[in-house]
């Protein structure tokens, strides 16, 4: 066994790995709840991939076959509406997981220095699942896949002067068709999941290299025994790996229950209109992005048309997911944590929640000028958290750090 | 705390809402089907194929996998769903030909294989009973849940023949049988979504216990650096 | 505190037994995905038994239909044909069939139900090629005087005698395979399904 180790470890660093990443990455002893997002992501990622793989042995990427195909694996294939179950359910999963995620590295400073690289990669990992996300529920080419593309990608259209021509060529047709569903399973199955797992790889060389954060917001890194380790560090593993697994059972449960009692829930993970096959003539009475995409999408109907344009909404949207990447620099504070923030950013965070889930609920509501007023007054919160980040950080008195970690 | 307030309230309005009925006025019967009954699966079926099938396919459905689901022989396929000519490993067409449907009611009547994943199985029921007479239309009737459908009340002679109970068990009949037909693995998902939560139930109980075990070095200051 | 004693014997046992349950769980997990690659029901509908009535069949003709989308020859031998058979039984490398290349009820010197009715698969049991049906006696090609009939595969030139036997010395191993089958009546034959006992 040692000779085969030492054989490999010549040429190949495995020991040096399983240390450095594992046996003696040495990781906050702290870690709450909100630590199990990282790893479920992955776990989420893993089981996409796999059941990708297995659905597309089984789907057919033409408008004419795609509906039917979705409900040939649905029903003619041993098992593969378990299959197909846990892709779909895993879609609304993976976004789930990754919201928690974020909103743990919000809470607990996770994005400031040194860590601005990470948040910087982790939101890139978000906007590729928002489109891998958005291209894979095209195609069952039911009529909210159909009318879902249309409105996403006739945004393209609104840009000025290239708009229409812009429009064309990503459809490469006149309207949504065969050709959007080719090219969009195309970057579906094959170009976004090798961007994702690229992503993924990258996001955590960066965090090894700085070490994860924690509740309190403190550099573990300053106060090292003599060996140079971590004073308040444990091993990843074995500590977090069965900490992990728990998390990963409890996860599953969780996950289980909606496939197997609850696969549709309610139409938020497979919409009703989605059962009817994609119809160029008939436009659903109400058309709403899936659960996860519904807050730019409330964003987009919030800002009124300028100069004959739908294109400042949709330089809204955009704005809204790229102005996390600025997070790092907008934050002036000097504390990390939560638990020791002044209030008033407590507050701005309080209301920047609010804003984001009832952006989210209402983009799947129709539209009333209730529910319009109620968009443009949230839109306006959304960014206000951001703008006035650096006055609402740099403002009240923040509670002492401790100089080492609290609580197990 | 405020964490978790914040996260249930986030939960409570993704399951309180129903998006389906948000889209429709009109209200709808509570059709209470019940999958797991064979019988009314089977009386269900029998009905579709008696009143139904001659105008409405059911296409992503093979006459056999309704016998081998619901418990019946062959030759039951045969003598109570099959069509003459079509083979029990065929999918279910209708009867009628695009040429005929088109001249009697304006159109291909829709295939209901996915009815009632798309629209409910309250509103199958609902709609199902919910024909009155209108001298106005082409059969001589309406509907109150699908304003001039241009369907006749296929199901009228059942509702002259027998009691209003009787009649309505009927149709609860063929609502759960459309209910099968949208998603067939239904009638298995249940069951082995419990036996799967049970098997988690153990792993969960052993991950949680190894979990505490190893976290004693942590939690008692035992732990040390090699 | 006795909960704060380290014991080795639980940790281990408790690993052991969360690796084993999680194993198994794997291995539920894994099932439903091979079973994605098993026939669907579209491929078992496509290859559901096939019917094929026999009534106009001359002796020493030969139709093919397909059957799970493989070619099945169904063709009527002649007394004389049925006659040679016996005498090539030398030339073959199983010619009792002793390997289980047909179903038991056609274990046979004709390899039939009926001998002057073949039904046999008509694919080579050395790479899957489909034999050519050569049934000129005599054939320069193949043997002259010696060639009774019979089937000569052109990919890898195995030959094969009109019961779908294999002659030694070939590439392929062993006899044609003969399918499932019964006689629904005198002139119909189904061919994917054994004779009702």
């Amino acid at each position: 066994m040692d000779n085969n180790k030492n054989w490999i470890d010549q040429r190949f660093p495995l020991t040096k790995v399983w240390n450095e990443h594992l046996a003696e990455y040495y990781t906050p002893r702290n870690f709450n709840f909100w630590y199990f997002f990282g790893s479920l992501a992955i776990l989420v990622l893993v089981i996409q991939l796999i059941t990708g793989i297995f659905l597309t042995m089984h789907f057919k990427p033409e408008a004419g076959l795609a509906f039917d195909s979705v409900e040939y694996i649905m029903r003619d294939v041993d098992w593969g509406w378990l299959i197909r179950y846990m892709h779909s359910t895993g879609a609304s999963a993976f976004f789930v997981v990754v919201y928690l995620h974020m909103y743990r590295a919000l809470i607990y400073g996770s994005y400031k220095a040194p860590r601005e690289l990470i948040w910087i990669i982790g939101m890139v990992i978000y906007i590729a699942l928002m489109a891998e996300a958005f291209m894979g529920y095209v195609l069952p080419w039911g009529q909210m896949s159909y009318w879902g593309a249309q409105v996403i990608i006739s945004l393209f259209g609104s840009v000025p002067v290239i708009g229409p021509d812009l429009l064309v060529w990503i459809l490469g047709d006149y309207a949504v068709g065969d050709a959007a569903l080719n090219r969009f399973f195309s970057l579906h199955v094959i170009a976004m999941p090798l961007i994702l797992v690229v992503l993924v790889f990258l996001h955590i060389v960066a965090l090894h290299t700085v070490g994860s954060n924690n509740p309190d917001g403190i550099e573990i890194k300053k106060n090292k025994d003599k060996n140079g380790i971590p004073k308040d560090g444990i091993p990843f593993h074995p500590y977090y790996s069965v900490k992990d697994i728990v998390g990963v059972v409890v996860f599953l449960m969780i996950f289980s229950a909606v496939i197997f009692f609850a696969p549709a829930l309610n139409g938020y993970f497979l919409e009703h209109a989605n059962f009817v096959e994609a119809n160029p003539l008939k436009t659903p009475e109400h058309i709403a992005p899936l659960w996860y995409l519904t807050p730019f999408y409330s964003v987009l109907r919030a800002i009124p048309p300028m100069f004959g344009s739908q294109f400042p909404g949709v330089l809204a949207m955009f704005a809204a997911l790229l102005i996390f990447f600025a997070l790092p620099w907008l934050d002036r504070s000097k504390v990390k944590s939560i638990r020791y923030r002044s209030l008033p950013y407590k507050i701005a965070l309080g209301i920047f929640v609010v804003s984001f889930v009832w952006l989210g609920y209402l983009g799947m509501q129709p539209v009333t000028p209730m529910n319009a007023f109620l968009a443009r007054v949230f839109t306006a919160t959304y960014f206000g958290f951001f703008i006035l980040m650096p006055w609402f950080t740099s403002i009240g008195q923040t509670k002492p750090v401790p100089e080492r970690l609290t609580g197990v | 705390m405020k964490n978790i307030k914040i996260f249930t309230a986030f939960i409570l309005v993704l399951f309180g809402a129903n998006v389906i009925a948000a889209s429709s006025n009109v209200k709808l019967e509570s059709a209470n089907t019940d999958i797991s009954d064979y019988d009314s699966l089977k009386r269900g079926a029998k009905h579709f194929m008696n009143y139904c099938s001659g105008c409405h396919s059911i296409e992503l459905m093979r006459y056999n996998r309704i016998g081998q689901d619901l418990g019946m022989s062959e030759d039951e396929v045969v003598s109570d769903l099959l069509y003459a000519g079509s083979k029990p490993g065929e999918k279910m067409k209708s009867a009628i030909s695009t040429s005929a449907s088109t001249k009697w009611f304006g159109g291909t009547p829709p295939d209901l294989s996915l009815t009632s994943r798309s629209r409910g199985v309250d509103w199958i029921y609902s709609y199902l009973k919910g024909f009155y007479p209108d001298a106005k239309r082409t059969f001589g009737v309406n509907n109150h849940v699908l304003a001039n459908a241009s369907m006749p009340d296929v199901l009228w002679s059942l509702r002259q023949s027998k009691s209003a109970e009787a009649f309505d068990q009927d149709v609860r009949d063929i609502t759960n049988f459309l209910d099968y037909v949208g998603e067939p693995a239904k009638l298995v998902r249940v069951d082995l979504g419990i036996k799967v939560m049970l098997f988690l139930a153990v792993l969960l109980v052993l991950s949680y216990l190894l979990k505490k075990e190893y976290w004693k070095d942590v939690k008692y200051g035992k732990w040390k650096a090699k | 505190m006795s909960g704060q004693e380290i014991d080795l014997k639980k940790r281990r046992f408790l690993t052991q037994a969360t690796s084993v349950v999680g194993a198994v769980g794997v291995g539920f997990v894994a099932w439903p995905f091979l079973s994605t690659w098993s026939p669907s029901a579209a491929a078992k509908a496509a290859g559901a038994p096939v019917d094929v009535d026999i009534s106009k069949l001359e002796p020493g003709q030969l139709v093919r239909v397909l059957w799970r989308k493989k070619p099945v020859w169904i063709f009527r031998r002649d007394d004389q044909i049925i006659s040679d058979l016996k005498t090539l039984e030398s030339d073959l490398a199983d010619p009792n069939n002793e390997q289980q290349q047909q179903p038991e009820y056609a274990k046979n010197p004709t390899r039939s139900i009926k001998p002057e009715i073949a039904v046999i698969i008509g694919v080579c049991t050395h790479l899957g090629c489909s034999p050519t049906y050569r049934p000129e006696v005599g054939a320069a090609d193949l043997g002259g005087d010696s060639w009774k009939g019979g089937f000569y595969c052109p990919c890898h030139g195995s030959k094969f005698d009109l019961a779908g036997r294999v002659y030694a010395g070939v590439p392929a191993p062993t006899n044609l395979v003969v399918p499932p089958y019964h006689f629904v009546n005198d002139s119909l034959i189904r061919v994917g399904v054994d004779p009702q006992a």
